[in-house]
């Protein structure tokens, strides 16, 4: 471990942080603008769920690596490529958290809702959203640890991150960098999921005070 | 309740038959061809085996399920020719599993239809935390707290709270005290009657315990397996004349004493009996006593109430009568405890007659057990219950006890009695 | 994309075509079967390893529900460490070439096993052990004749997690050591091939969904009848776990 190296390149690794994190972040929302979209749409008409999620999990099953193969010849070594790739990912995961969530809402709940009034989509937005939150909540979490490992595939195309750290790191067997480059890696993702998480707690306070 | 109770409604079912499956073989109807119409401001308790149809029954009301044919009709209007969201906020709906809604606090939940109906934010807090002092809720305790934080029997408290929060005129409560312990639901049962005698709801009440029907029933319809009624009327009439074998199975061998819980104390005539004060005359009371049949002479004080018994025999010849010379009492029955409950504690304290007291706790006559037994053998038949007659009128409430049928206990007469 | 983008994109696939037919692409070290032997033996032996490891790890701490705190911080931190930054961390140590990436695949796949065997067993239903329990059976027979049975679908799907993610990673270690399907997608790139790249791209993908299939047809026969869970949900009960990359 060569500090000096790691003192001398701060500007390149905040740099190489921040795009990583722009990464990450426009495809984990996109990514969960469209799951939501498609969960609705899942949440209404059941009969949708198995070929949606059937499409988003071969998406996901298809190896990162292959996925960016299959989109150069078409969008190029583009921060659109990545980001179609990295969004494909996401889409499982959180269609199946989103469709969860909606689905754990207790029956007596939804019809004590209805006796009262409430329309389907006041009941939607009020009452069914609110308590699919913990699970949505957890979903994201979930997505946007994945989506920052898998940012570092995208170095490939070019677009990687703190991933190109490690990588240029390993060719010119520079191991400072590479260790630098993943332990950056971790931190963020550990950051991002105990910051998701703590927004999490923020906006459920009655999951908060079980039993108490 | 600070606000004038609304005017009830009347609720018909006009030969309402539930299909769920058209196509099914054989076409099992859920609710087959019922009929019956609830007065304004009564209890009308839907009984029967699970799968008779009473809960189907119960959601056309508020058209949570669409009856196949036949009409339910609210004050003269066809309950189907309404907007459905506007019908529903205007009918109080409780659930067994209460459906607290998880993530808002409990003057949130008691708010829902007010906030749906658009009231003024100040109002709906208002409202919350009076319905919730009604139900025996301090508000400024669970106001702010939410449903997973109460106990079972609170939450079911919540339950009515909400949906009576926008005073509708009816309400539909579905089994909405079966998922407590006996002991609670008991209390609530109390506690619900003694809320219905201010509210004068018109309430659908669903359960499979034929005594909780029995209990909180103005009118019992039983229904049976396919959906259909097998007999409609008040709990008295039901008890004494089951109109078919499954009614009679359906309310058990035990009917005669289930009777007993319809009648009270008050529809008894009830057995005077000779008292007296501390320091009157022994002579004159021994031969009073001695006058009349009841071997007992009751010492009151000067209010008339009871402070014990003394043995005809044993009142001395001379002298004046003094409190040493009684012995502890009888049971305390006021006019609204229920046969059922007055024959129990006389058992249980092992004593042939007990004292009824006013409300103010004055002696007024005696009931024995051979009264209670006679009054079960006779009336086959009889009804002297008519569903338009509200015991909430009655004027004596119990000095002791809990609720209408709050059993008062032996215990504390109106003053401590040194024995 | 224009027309001018259709026609290239029909030439593309008659270049894959002819890449796939011809059969200089089948034989030989850089050939398809021995490619994807490779890809096999690396990944298989990934998996037995990491799965002797974990199961019996993940079984114990689920049985006895002692360690469940390991575990749990075993899924965070799988879920944290991204492979392919493991792979870039590990090689040194072993040197380049197809064993290097082992130590790494074992380490990748080691808590989606882990995690699911406990969480599985966690969630059987306990009044079912106190029967077994009651009815006298040994700690050994109430895993395996009770808790197992009950638990398999939510231990397969540990599985096929684990086993998905290390086919993919072995894809990625060709990025930087050896063989596998891989060699074509990181072969696509350095020469700038279009044809190879996107054979391996299908190649490595179908690989994928056959071994992502072969798990789930697994974890179905692991149903007991009457189960209404649908397999692909089975890791769905606690927020579903994924491993951080591929």
């Amino acid at each position: 471990m060569r500090w000096e190296w790691v003192a001398r390149n701060t500007g390149q690794l905040a740099e190489a942080t921040l795009d990583h994190v722009a990464l990450t972040a426009v495809a984990v929302a996109i990514g969960f603008a469209l799951s939501f979209l498609l969960s609705v749409l899942i949440h209404r008409r059941r009969g949708l769920g198995g070929p949606i999620t059937g499409i988003a999990g071969v998406l996901y099953t298809i190896p990162s690596l292959a996925l960016f193969a299959f989109l150069v010849p078409f969008t190029g070594l583009t921060f659109l490529s990545a980001q179609i790739g990295l969004v494909s990912y996401t889409l499982l995961i959180l269609i199946r958290n989103i469709v969860a969530g909606l689905n754990g809402v207790p029956a007596d709940v939804r019809e004590a809702a209805d006796g009262m009034g409430y329309g389907r989509t006041r009941r939607f937005v009020s009452v069914e959203l609110p308590l699919a939150l913990p699970l949505i909540v957890a979903g994201l979490r979930i997505a946007t640890v994945t989506t920052i490992g898998l940012v570092m595939v995208a170095t490939v195309i070019g677009q990687g991150g703190l991933g190109n750290v490690m990588v240029r790191g390993f060719s010119f067997r520079n191991d400072t960098a590479v260790y630098t480059g993943a332990v950056l890696i971790v931190v963020l993702a550990i950051v991002v999921d105990l910051l998701l998480a703590g927004l999490g707690r923020l906006v459920t306070p009655w999951a908060r005070t079980r039993g108490g | 309740m600070s606000n004038a109770p609304s005017r009830a409604a009347t609720v018909e079912f006009r030969h309402v038959t539930k299909r769920y499956d058209e196509r099914a073989k054989g076409n099992p109807a859920a609710v087959n061809d019922l009929s019956i119409e609830v007065p304004a401001g009564r209890i009308c308790v839907l009984v029967g085996p699970s799968g008779c149809g009473k809960t189907t029954s119960l959601k056309m009301v508020n058209r949570l399920i669409e009856p196949t044919s036949g009409q339910i009709v609210i004050d003269g209007v066809d309950a189907s020719t309404r907007e459905v969201t506007e019908l529903r906020r205007g009918i109080g709906y409780v659930i067994q599993q209460v459906g607290l809604f998880p993530h808002q606090t409990i003057g949130q939940n008691v708010a829902t239809v007010p906030r749906l109906l658009g009231w003024p934010k100040a109002r709906q807090r208002e409202r919350a935390e009076e319905l919730l002092a009604t139900v025996g809720l301090e508000p400024a305790r669970y106001r702010d707290r939410y449903p997973s934080q109460l106990s079972g029997g609170e939450r079911q408290r919540v339950g009515v709270a909400r949906a009576l929060a926008a005073d509708p005129p009816i309400m539909l409560m579905d089994e909405p005290f079966g998922a407590v312990d006996p002991i609670v639901r008991e209390r609530l049962q109390n506690e619900f009657l003694r809320l219905q005698e201010e509210l004068a709801k018109t309430i659908l009440f669903v359960t499979h315990d034929i005594d909780e029907a029995i209990k909180m029933g103005d009118l019992v319809a039983v229904m049976q397996v396919g959906g259909t009624l097998a007999q409609f009327g008040t709990p008295a009439e039901i008890l004494a004349s089951p109109a078919s074998e499954f009614v009679a199975r359906f309310v058990g061998a035990d009917r005669g004493l289930k009777r007993l819980s319809l009648s009270r104390v008050r529809d008894l005539p009830l057995q005077p009996l000779i008292t007296a004060r501390p320091g009157e005359d022994c002579a004159l009371a021994r031969q009073r006593a001695l006058a009349d049949p009841f071997p007992y002479l009751l010492l009151v004080d000067d209010r008339s109430r009871p402070i014990g018994w003394i043995r005809d025999a044993d009142i001395p010849a001379t002298g004046t009568l003094t409190e040493a010379l009684a012995v502890p009492m009888s049971p305390l029955l006021n006019r609204r405890t229920t046969l059922k409950d007055a024959l129990s504690m006389l058992l249980d304290a092992d004593v042939q007659a007990g004292i009824v007291v006013d409300r103010a706790g004055a002696v007024v006559g005696l009931v024995t057990v051979d009264m209670i037994a006679d009054r079960m053998r006779d009336t086959a038949g009889e009804n002297r219950f008519g569903p338009l007659e509200p015991d909430a009128q009655e004027d004596d409430a119990a000095p002791t006890g809990e609720g209408p049928d709050g059993p008062v206990d032996t215990l504390a007469p109106p003053e401590p009695v040194e024995a | 994309m224009g027309p001018d983008q259709g026609r290239l994109t029909m030439e593309l696939i008659g270049e894959v075509v002819a890449w796939f037919t011809d059969p200089a692409n089948w034989t030989g070290t850089n050939g398809v079967p021995n490619r994807l032997l490779e890809h096999l033996r690396l990944s298989g032996a990934s998996m037995l390893v990491a799965t002797l490891i974990a199961l019996p790890a993940g079984l114990a701490i689920g049985h006895s529900g002692r360690g469940g705190l390991l575990a749990v911080a075993v899924a965070n931190l799988g879920r944290a460490v991204p492979s392919y930054a493991l792979l870039l961390v590990f090689l040194p140590f072993f040197g380049l070439g197809d064993a290097a990436a082992f130590p790494a695949l074992v380490l990748l796949a080691i808590p989606p096993i882990l995690v699911n065997a406990y969480t599985g067993l966690r969630g059987v239903d306990r009044d079912l052990v106190e029967a077994g329990r009651g009815m006298g059976m040994t700690e050994l027979q109430l895993l395996l004749r009770v808790e197992l049975p009950a638990a398999a679908p939510v231990v397969v799907a540990g599985l096929r997690l684990a086993a998905v993610a290390v086919v993919a990673t072995a894809t990625l270690a060709a990025l930087v050591a050896g063989g596998g399907l891989g060699r074509y997608i990181a072969d696509g790139f350095g020469l700038r091939r279009e044809d190879r790249l996107i054979a391996g791209a299908i190649l490595v993908a179908l690989l994928a969904l056959v071994v992502e299939r072969a798990f789930t047809f697994a974890e179905r026969r692991t149903l007991l009848p009457g189960d209404q869970r649908r397999p692909s949900t089975a890791d769905l009960a606690p927020p579903p776990l994924q491993s951080g990359l591929r």
